[in-house]
C-alpha cells in the first residue's frame, strides 16, 4: 500500500511539470461583422504561456494555431474529355470541408506537433476534411485537388513558422480572413508542444456574422424568398420607371 | 471600391460590375436587346458564381425591359394580344426551364449546359444575322426593292386568331411555341431571349419590324419577372444588390448607346450585334473544347 502511494506521489511529481504550462489566450477581436464594404480582415491571436515553474529546458516548446471556418458537405467533381467537350464526368463526395482552414506554426510541422498528435487533433490540412466512403478508385485525388483550389484561392492556408514565439512564453500570430467569408462561428484552437507532444490545448471561437443591410438581406432572402424575390422585381420596375422618366427629362 | 454582395456571400469590385452593366446597356441601347446574354458570360468571368449571376441576370432584364417597354408602348408599338399568347408560352417553358436547371445542378452538368445553350443559339441567330445583314447590305448597295413577305407553312396552321396591331390573322401555336421556348432559354441561360424571339417574329410569324421590339420587351418582361421570383424562392440566388449595380451602370449606357446607335444604318447595326454575338459564341466555345487548367470543380451541396 505504502508502494502504490509514493508511486503514485512519484507520477504527480512527474507529471506535474509537464501539466504546469498553461495557454492565457487574446483576440485582437472575438467577432468580425462583415459590412458592405468588407474586404477581408486580419485577426491577430496572441498569448502567454504561464507556468508555475520554471521552463524545462530539455525539450523544444512548440506553438500551433488553428482557426476553421463553418464545416460543410460538398462534392468535387472532375472533367474528362467527352465528344471532344470537357465535361464532368466523375464527382466525390467529401463529408466535411471547413469553408476555411489556416494552420499557423512555430517551426517546421513534423517537429512541432507528432503524426500521432496530428492524428488525434486533425490538425493539418489533410486531416480537417472528411471524406469516406466514395465509390471513386481515386477518391484522394480529390481530396487533393479540394485543398489545391481552396490554398491557390486563400481559403487554406499553410503558415509554417508564422508563430512569433518571444522568450519561450508570450506567441502572436495573424490570420488574414478573405473577402469572400461564409458566416458562421471558427472555431479556433491554439495547441501548445513539448517535443511534438501536445501539452495544453485551448479552445475558443471567433464569431462572423454580417450585420446591418447585409444581414437584414440574406434573412429576408432565405426566411421569405417570396417576399424576396417580388423585392427584387418591385426594384427592378421602379429603377425601370425611373429611368424612363428622367431620360424624357434630359431630352427636353 | 470593394463591396460584399450579401447574398452571393463574395466580395467584388463595385465599379468593375458598374462598368459591366454600362458596357452591355451601350450595347443594348444600340442594338435594341436586352443584353443579357453579354451580362451572364461577363459576370461568370468577373467572378460570380454561375447560378448567381444566370439569377440575377433575369432581375436585371426586368429593369432593362420594363424601361424600353414604357417607351414603345407611348409609341404605340406594342402588340398586346401577341405578347399575352407569347407569355403564356413563355411562363410554362420558364417553370420547366427552372425545373430542367434544378435536375442538372444536381447532376453537376449544369455549367455545361448553360455554354452548350449558349454556343448552340449564339452561334444559329449571329450566323442568321450575319448572313441576312450582308445580304441586305449588298442589296442596298445594288438598289434592289427589299422582297415581300410570302406565305409560308405556318400560315397554314388551326386555331387562328386576329393580332391586329400586327395586321396578322395567325394560329397561336407558333406564338406559343416561340414564348415557350425563350421561356426555357431564359430560366436556364439567364437571358431574356430577345435575341432569339426578334428573329423568330419577324422570320416566321411575319410580324412588322416596328411591333416586334416592344412586343417582345412586354413578354420579356414577364418571362423575366416570374425567373427572378422562381429563382428566388427555389434557389436562394438572386443578390439584389449586384442586380441594383447592374441596373444603374445599365441604365446610363443605355443611353448612350441609344444615340451611338441613331448614326448607323438598320442593317449596318445587324451586321455589327450578329459579330459580337458571334465573338461571345467563340469564347464560351473554346471554353468547352481547349483543356482546362484545372480538371476538378467543387460545389456545394
Amino acid at each position: 500500500m505504502r508502494g502504490w502511494i509514493a508511486c503514485l506521489a512519484a507520477l504527480i511529481a512527474f507529471a506535474a511539470p509537464v501539466r504546469a504550462e498553461e495557454i492565457v489566450l487574446g483576440l485582437s477581436s472575438d467577432e468580425v461583422a462583415i459590412t458592405a464594404t468588407f474586404d477581408g480582415s486580419n485577426i491577430l491571436i496572441f498569448g502567454a504561456i504561464r507556468r508555475e515553474a520554471p521552463p524545462p529546458d530539455d525539450s523544444d516548446l512548440g506553438v500551433v494555431v488553428t482557426v476553421s471556418g463553418p464545416v460543410t458537405p460538398l462534392v468535387v467533381r472532375r472533367k474528362q474529355r467527352r465528344f471532344g467537350l470537357w465535361i464532368n464526368t466523375d464527382a466525390a463526395r467529401i463529408s466535411a470541408a471547413p469553408s476555411f482552414y489556416a494552420v499557423a506554426t512555430t517551426g517546421p510541422f513534423e517537429e512541432v506537433l507528432s503524426h500521432t498528435e496530428d492524428l488525434r487533433h486533425s490538425v493539418s490540412i489533410p486531416r480537417a476534411i472528411r471524406a469516406f466512403g466514395n465509390e471513386v478508385p481515386d477518391a484522394d485525388a480529390f481530396v487533393e485537388a479540394l485543398i489545391r483550389i481552396r490554398v491557390e484561392d486563400g481559403h487554406y492556408h499553410m503558415m509554417i513558422g508564422d508563430v512569433v514565439l518571444a522568450r519561450d512564453s508570450l506567441f502572436s500570430t495573424q490570420i488574414a480572413l478573405p473577402a469572400d467569408l461564409v458566416e458562421g462561428f471558427y472555431p479556433t484552437r491554439i495547441f501548445l508542444t513539448r517535443d511534438g507532444e501536445v501539452v495544453d490545448i485551448y479552445r475558443t471561437s471567433i464569431a462572423v456574422r454580417k450585420v446591418g443591410l447585409e444581414r437584414w438581406l440574406f434573412n429576408l432572402a432565405h426566411d421569405q424568398p417570396l417576399v424576396y424575390g417580388l423585392l427584387a422585381i418591385a426594384l427592378a420596375i421602379v429603377s425601370g420607371w425611373l429611368a424612363s422618366v428622367a431620360f424624357q427629362l434630359v431630352r427636353r | 471600391m470593394q463591396l460584399y454582395l450579401p447574398i452571393a456571400e463574395v466580395s467584388i469590385n463595385a465599379l468593375l460590375i458598374l462598368g459591366l452593366g454600362g458596357l452591355v446597356g451601350v450595347l443594348s441601347g444600340m442594338f435594341g436587346v436586352g443584353g443579357g446574354f453579354l451580362i451572364t458570360p461577363l459576370l461568370f468571368l468577373a467572378g460570380i458564381p454561375p447560378a448567381f449571376a444566370v439569377a440575377t441576370a433575369a432581375s436585371q432584364i426586368v429593369a432593362s425591359s420594363f424601361s424600353g417597354l414604357l417607351a414603345h408602348l407611348k409609341r404605340r408599338n406594342v402588340d398586346m394580344r401577341m405578347g399575352l399568347v407569347l407569355l403564356a408560352g413563355g411562363l410554362i417553358g420558364s417553370a420547366i426551364g427552372v425545373t430542367i436547371f434544378n435536375i442538372l445542378k444536381a447532376a453537376g452538368q449544369v455549367d455545361l449546359l448553360v455554354k452548350l445553350c449558349y454556343v448552340v443559339f449564339l452561334g444559329t441567330v449571329g450566323g442568321l444575322m450575319l448572313s441576312e445583314s450582308l445580304r441586305a447590305l449588298m442589296r442596298a448597295k445594288a438598289g434592289a426593292p427589299p422582297r415581300r413577305r410570302r406565305h409560308n407553312w405556318i400560315h397554314s396552321l388551326p386555331f387562328k386568331m386576329k393580332f391586329r396591331v400586327s395586321g396578322l390573322y395567325l394560329s397561336v401555336i407558333p406564338p406559343l411555341a416561340v414564348g415557350f421556348l425563350v421561356g426555357i432559354l431564359a430560366a436556364i441561360m439567364g437571358v431574356g431571349g430577345g435575341f432569339i424571339m426578334v428573329p423568330a417574329m419577324i422570320y416566321l410569324l411575319g410580324m412588322p419590324t416596328k411591333v416586334v421590339i416592344g412586343t417582345s420587351l412586354f413578354q420579356i418582361l414577364f418571362v423575366t419577372a416570374f425567373t427572378t421570383l422562381l429563382h428566388a424562392t427555389t434557389n436562394f440566388t438572386v443578390d439584389i444588390v449586384l442586380a441594383l449595380l447592374l441596373i444603374v451602370g445599365g441604365v446610363v449606357g443605355a443611353q448612350v448607346g441609344t444615340r451611338l446607335g441613331a448614326r448607323l444604318r438598320a442593317e449596318q447595326l445587324r451586321a455589327l450585334l450578329a459579330v459580337l454575338v458571334l465573338v461571345v459564341c467563340l469564347q464560351l466555345a473554346l471554353d468547352l473544347l481547349l483543356p482546362p487548367a484545372e480538371l476538378y470543380s467543387i460545389e456545394p451541396l
